[in-house]
């Protein structure tokens, strides 16, 4: 089976001359849900852009289910369905309308059916009838994905679906994500948010100043991204590392009255206990402990090292 | 393999548009019938009395079709540039965008949405005018196709304007400094063989001196240049803009970044 999204050394470079993407590889499997995870401004919204048509590429070539979308724009559209990031949706129609509109548009005849079943998934059928200005932000939101779903996208694009959306709601669309992947579809969601990406996606590409520097599985990428750091404020300075202390991820600070460990997240208890301990057996003091968690800024400059 | 021609979103397109002329009749339809209407009882009627005819024509009867014309420029134009105008300003345009929908199925959707209204609003002044003035239609088939022609030509217009504009300021800046002043000078209160020659010179620079001299002669037999010429110039109208357009979609003017 192709690929549900395959990318080919994709660029985009806008008239101003500014480069937004660049030389972008990357395929996504059938079935998968993948974040695309990168600080603001990192060209995450105009990669989803480049596959959906709405921002024009500047080189290279992106395939949605096989279909090229610059040789058979309209097969690659019809697969693919997008909720954008800002809330755009027309005031004075209702659920039902605009959902309906959404289906035609996209080249499928009316099933009302198929409609009513969408709202009531989205726990919409109640306010089918009212004006969208009318309803919440939250149900706004949904009725966005819902217009995305009409016409029964193979692939579902969310451009930062959890802006503005509090918890609950978060883990109801989590849900219908979940949902959705079982019957099949391809979800490409984008995230500023490491927590996030790590709670619904299988795969998690990185992308920063319109590159993406990694795409990896969630796990092997939580395993190298979830690192945490234990500062330990010495009594005394220290002119190096014990040596009794060799057997831990420890780094001395430059004046030599600071330990630093790094362990990864999650398996904190047993390596920090054990540091404690040995610290007090070889009778070495400290002031103060602290831990900290690298900012996912960090990461990424950790990452794409000094050139970033 | 996807068809071609992606019908559906046409239907989608006019349904939704048809709608919401539905939801604001009053402001869509009503109100360029009411202040045409008016025009013709205060022009036609109550003053057009003490003017002597044109030609065998009644002046209430001469200026109707003029009348019409001019609300019908101005309606085609103002429909079809809200039209794409608004989703462009408040960002729903990304789902046509994002559609499987050409040049083509946009173009027939809006640009037939806004074509058909102002047609709409035209028949509807026509028809209220028989209560009010001496009307006969010598030509019924060649009314309703210059009629037809022009919403078209004038709906693509609209389209291009509300592509261009980037404002609410630019949306009405050519109806008003341009459409509005060539439009009272097409020819609709007067025949422009009653203009000093200098004058009929510049007015046949005029384009829409031929859409209502042609629209007229429909009704009485009367033009003031000959129906093949305003004929000709309504389809090349139609035809630039039409080419613009293409160019917009191809190009992705304003559309896409």
């Amino acid at each position: 089976m192709t690929p549900a999204i395959s990318i080919k050394g994709l660029g985009k470079t806008y008239a101003g001359g500014f480069t937004a993407l660049k030389d972008i590889d990357l395929e996504i499997e059938r079935g998968e849900i993948f974040a695309l995870l990168g600080p603001n401004g990192a060209g995450k919204t105009t990669l989803i852009g480049a596959i959906c048509g709405t921002v024009k590429v500047t080189a290279g070539h992106v395939s949605v289910c096989g279909h090229d979308i610059a040789a058979d724009p309209a097969s690659a559209r019809k697969a693919v369905g997008l909720v954008p990031q800002e809330l755009t949706i027309e005031a004075f129609e209702t659920p039902w309308d605009t959902v309906s509109f959404s289906r035609g548009l996209f080249g499928r005849p009316p099933d009302p059916a198929r409609i009513e079943d969408i709202l009531k998934r989205l726990s919409l059928w109640d306010k089918k009838d009212t004006q969208i200005r009318r309803l919440s932000g939250g149900m706004k939101r949904r009725v966005m994905i819902a217009k995305a779903l009409a016409h029964e996208p193979q692939v579902l694009f969310l451009d930062e679906p959890s802006a503005g959306v509090d918890v609950e709601l978060r883990k109801s669309m989590w849900e219908q994500v979940r949902l959705l992947r079982a019957a099949g579809v391809t979800i490409i969601l984008t995230t500023h948010y490491l927590e996030e990406a790590e709670e619904i996606a299988d795969r998690i590409g990185v992308i920063r100043k319109g590159r993406l520097i990694l795409t990896e599985d969630k796990d092997t990428l939580m395993k190298k991204l979830g690192k945490k750091e234990l500062a330990v404020e010495l009594a005394a300075a220290h002119a190096g590392i014990p040596p009794v202390l060799a057997n831990f991820d420890l780094a001395l600070s430059p004046d030599g009255l600071r330990l630093i460990l790094t362990y990864e997240a999650g398996r904190g208890e047993s390596v920090i206990s054990g540091l404690l301990e040995k610290l007090k057996a070889e009778g070495i003091a400290y002031a103060d402990i602290s831990t900290r968690q690298s900012s996912l800024e960090e990461i990424f400059i950790r990452l794409v090292g000094e050139d970033a | 393999m996807t068809p071609p021609f992606n019908g559906q979103a046409v239907r989608a397109i006019l349904r939704y548009e048809m709608s919401r002329a539905r939801r604001t009749l009053g402001q869509s339809i009503l109100s360029p019938v009411l202040s045409t209407v008016l025009y013709f009882v205060v022009f036609g009627a109550a003053i057009g009395s003490r003017i002597p005819a044109v030609g065998a024509v009644s002046y209430a009867a001469f200026i109707v079709p003029g009348l019409i014309m001019q609300t019908v420029l101005a309606q085609s134009i103002s429909f079809a540039a809200f039209a794409i105008y608004f989703p462009r300003f408040t960002g729903t345009i990304y789902e046509i965008l994002s559609a499987p929908v050409s040049f083509v199925e946009v173009i027939i959707g809006y640009v037939g949405a806004a074509a058909l209204k102002s047609a709409a609003t035209g028949l509807i002044i026509l028809f209220i005018s028989f209560f009010f003035v001496p009307l006969r239609i010598l030509h019924p088939f060649c009314m309703i196709g210059f009629l037809g022609l022009t919403c078209a030509a004038f709906s693509l217009l609209g389209f291009i304007i509300g592509i261009w504009a980037d404002g609410f300021e630019q949306l009405q800046l050519i109806p008003l400094l341009v459409i509005t002043p060539l439009s009272f000078l097409g020819g609709s209160f007067y025949s422009i063989k009653m203009l000093p020659p200098f004058w009929q010179k510049l007015s046949l620079a005029n384009p829409v001196v031929y859409l209502i001299s042609g629209f007229r002669w429909s009704f009485y037999g009367h033009a003031d240049v000959a129906v093949g010429v305003s004929l000709s110039v309504i389809g090349a109208f139609f035809a630039v803009c039409l080419c613009v357009t293409a160019w917009i979609f191809k190009t992705g003017y304003r559309l896409r970044n």
